[in-house]
């Protein structure tokens, strides 16, 4: 049985929204107009978005619209990066380094090794949960380097001074921008089935798939989205090192997230 | 030799500007090896900034800046800084152990140098165990110098390194500082305290809104 959404289906759902509408209301939050403009803009969204991927993954479609698909979101996965971190310097350039670099590595092994079939069914939702999943890690990370680096700037330059050349002075930093931002990936895998069942897996099986087809899909892509966090934050990492240090091994002037 | 042959540092025209203010303005000096040589000078007057241009953690924006006789934008920056240390105002302990901070200096070291590190700043071998954070801001201060010799520097550049301690352990510290620089190794002490300048100094330089001011005394007093 498939659980397919009619549009009087869609409409009685609003409803909820006029639930948590009606709970601004009765609790005076003020809210009502936000709740309602954003649930306003997120269907049109996803009905734009439906429109289109109708449009881009429909059957005798060349694959390279997918793959323009795939491009864009990294575009635009880069500008919300940088929108959401303007501290990080260079955070455009290096999110859009670090998403093509996790992109390479993902779908490569995915599509390369043949676990799914590449076309634009498989190839627009994967990437869009690869993008999607790393894009908090990689601003996590971005951010808490950073950070660490205009904080501790004299332990930096204590061990500058001491010969260490601008890799190895900030190899404790990094390490510790990594860990932040890959920690909650991994308790987030660790809890996957037990606290919440992830998305991929709800879809397919409120659209009819068989629960364990369900969970073999949702283990690969939590694979998946782990490779991708672990991939976009080292990129990221690396190469806000060769950005905050000149060639000559001086840490350059960090200014406070104040200052912006 | 005459001290004023050998120069450890030579300033020709330097100037450093920061958000719009010129720190150093036209700069013109020359820092002998022998000895330790004070630059005094009321805070803001761009102290710091001159003893960062000696071990490239900064360079100027006009200018050269040369150690013995090189230019340093000419020199390997990390192999400068190996010959040319740093003790910064603030403590800037490691994690871990004094052990630990001391191997980030040198990777090679054994206890031995280890040790003998500690012995000449006038700290117990038996702390290499300890953890660094748990020192007195003296001992710290002192820890950090004995990392940075671990190194095997020519030169000790000081940046207000007592600024932060009682009066006893500034006293310690002065007078290790003053038997390495018998041991021949280069000092170059930035301080804003006369005092203490009275007390360390061979020769004291003062620098005041950006501009070497007066006469090195010990130059005036030679004849």
């Amino acid at each position: 049985m498939n659980a397919t959404v009619s549009w009087a289906g869609l409409a009685v759902s609003l409803s909820l929204v006029a639930v948590a509408a009606g709970i601004s209301w009765w609790q005076r939050l003020g809210l009502q107009r936000q709740i309602l403009i954003a649930a306003g803009r997120a269907l049109a969204q996803l009905l734009l978005v439906g429109a289109a991927l109708t449009l881009v993954v429909s059957p005798g479609r060349t694959i390279w619209w997918s793959w323009l698909w795939v491009a864009a979101m990294l575009g635009y996965a880069s500008t919300v990066a940088r929108r959401r971190a303007p501290e990080v310097p260079h955070l455009l350039s290096l999110a859009l380094a670090s998403f093509t670099a996790a992109a390479v590595v993902t779908l490569g092994v995915l599509f390369g090794l043949h676990v799914f079939p590449l076309n634009g069914r498989t190839l627009v939702p994967i990437a869009g949960m690869m993008i999607g999943n790393s894009m908090t890690a990689t601003v996590l990370a971005g951010r808490r380097l950073t950070d660490e680096l205009r904080d501790k700037r004299e332990e930096v330059e204590a061990r500058l001074a001491l010969g260490q050349a601008s890799r190895q002075a900030a190899t404790p930093y990094v390490r510790a921008a990594l860990r932040a931002a890959l920690t909650p990936q991994i308790e987030t895998t660790k809890a996957t089935g037990l606290v919440f069942l992830p998305g991929a897996m709800t879809g397919l099986i409120l659209a009819g798939a068989a629960p364990v087809q369900a969970v073999l899909v949702q283990a690969v892509v939590m694979f998946l989205v782990l490779a991708a966090t672990a991939t976009t934050t080292v990129v990221i990492a690396l190469g806000l090192i060769r950005r905050l240090f000149t060639p000559d091994h001086r840490l350059v002037y960090l200014p406070t997230p104040a200052d912006h | 030799m005459d001290e004023r042959q050998t120069a450890a540092f030579e300033f020709q025209r330097v100037s450093v500007w920061r958000a719009g203010r010129r720190v150093l303005d036209e700069v013109t000096a020359r820092i002998p090896a022998a000895g330790i040589t004070v630059v005094a000078g009321p805070s803001g007057a761009g102290k710091t900034t001159l003893l960062r241009l000696c071990n490239r953690l900064e360079i100027p924006d006009a200018g050269t800046v040369s150690y013995r006789g090189q230019p340093l934008d000419e020199l390997d920056p990390l192999l400068l800084r190996r010959r040319v240390g740093m003790v910064f105002q603030r403590p800037t302990p490691f994690p871990g152990t004094v052990a630990d901070n001391l191997v980030v200096a040198s990777p090679g070291a054994g206890s031995g140098d280890m040790s003998t590190a500690l012995t000449r700043v006038a700290l117990d071998p038996g702390l290499l165990g300890q953890d660094a954070r748990t020192l007195s801001g003296g001992e710290l201060q002192r820890m950090c110098l004995a990392r940075t010799l671990v190194t095997q520097p020519e030169t000790l550049l000081l940046d207000e390194p007592t600024s932060a301690l009682d009066a006893q352990p500034k006293l310690v510290f002065e007078s290790t500082a003053r038997g390495l620089a018998a041991q021949g190794i280069t000092i170059i002490w930035v301080t804003h305290d006369d005092a203490q300048a009275a007390r360390i100094a061979d020769r004291v330089y003062r620098l005041r809104d950006g501009q070497l001011a007066g006469v090195p005394v010990e130059e005036a007093e030679q004849p």
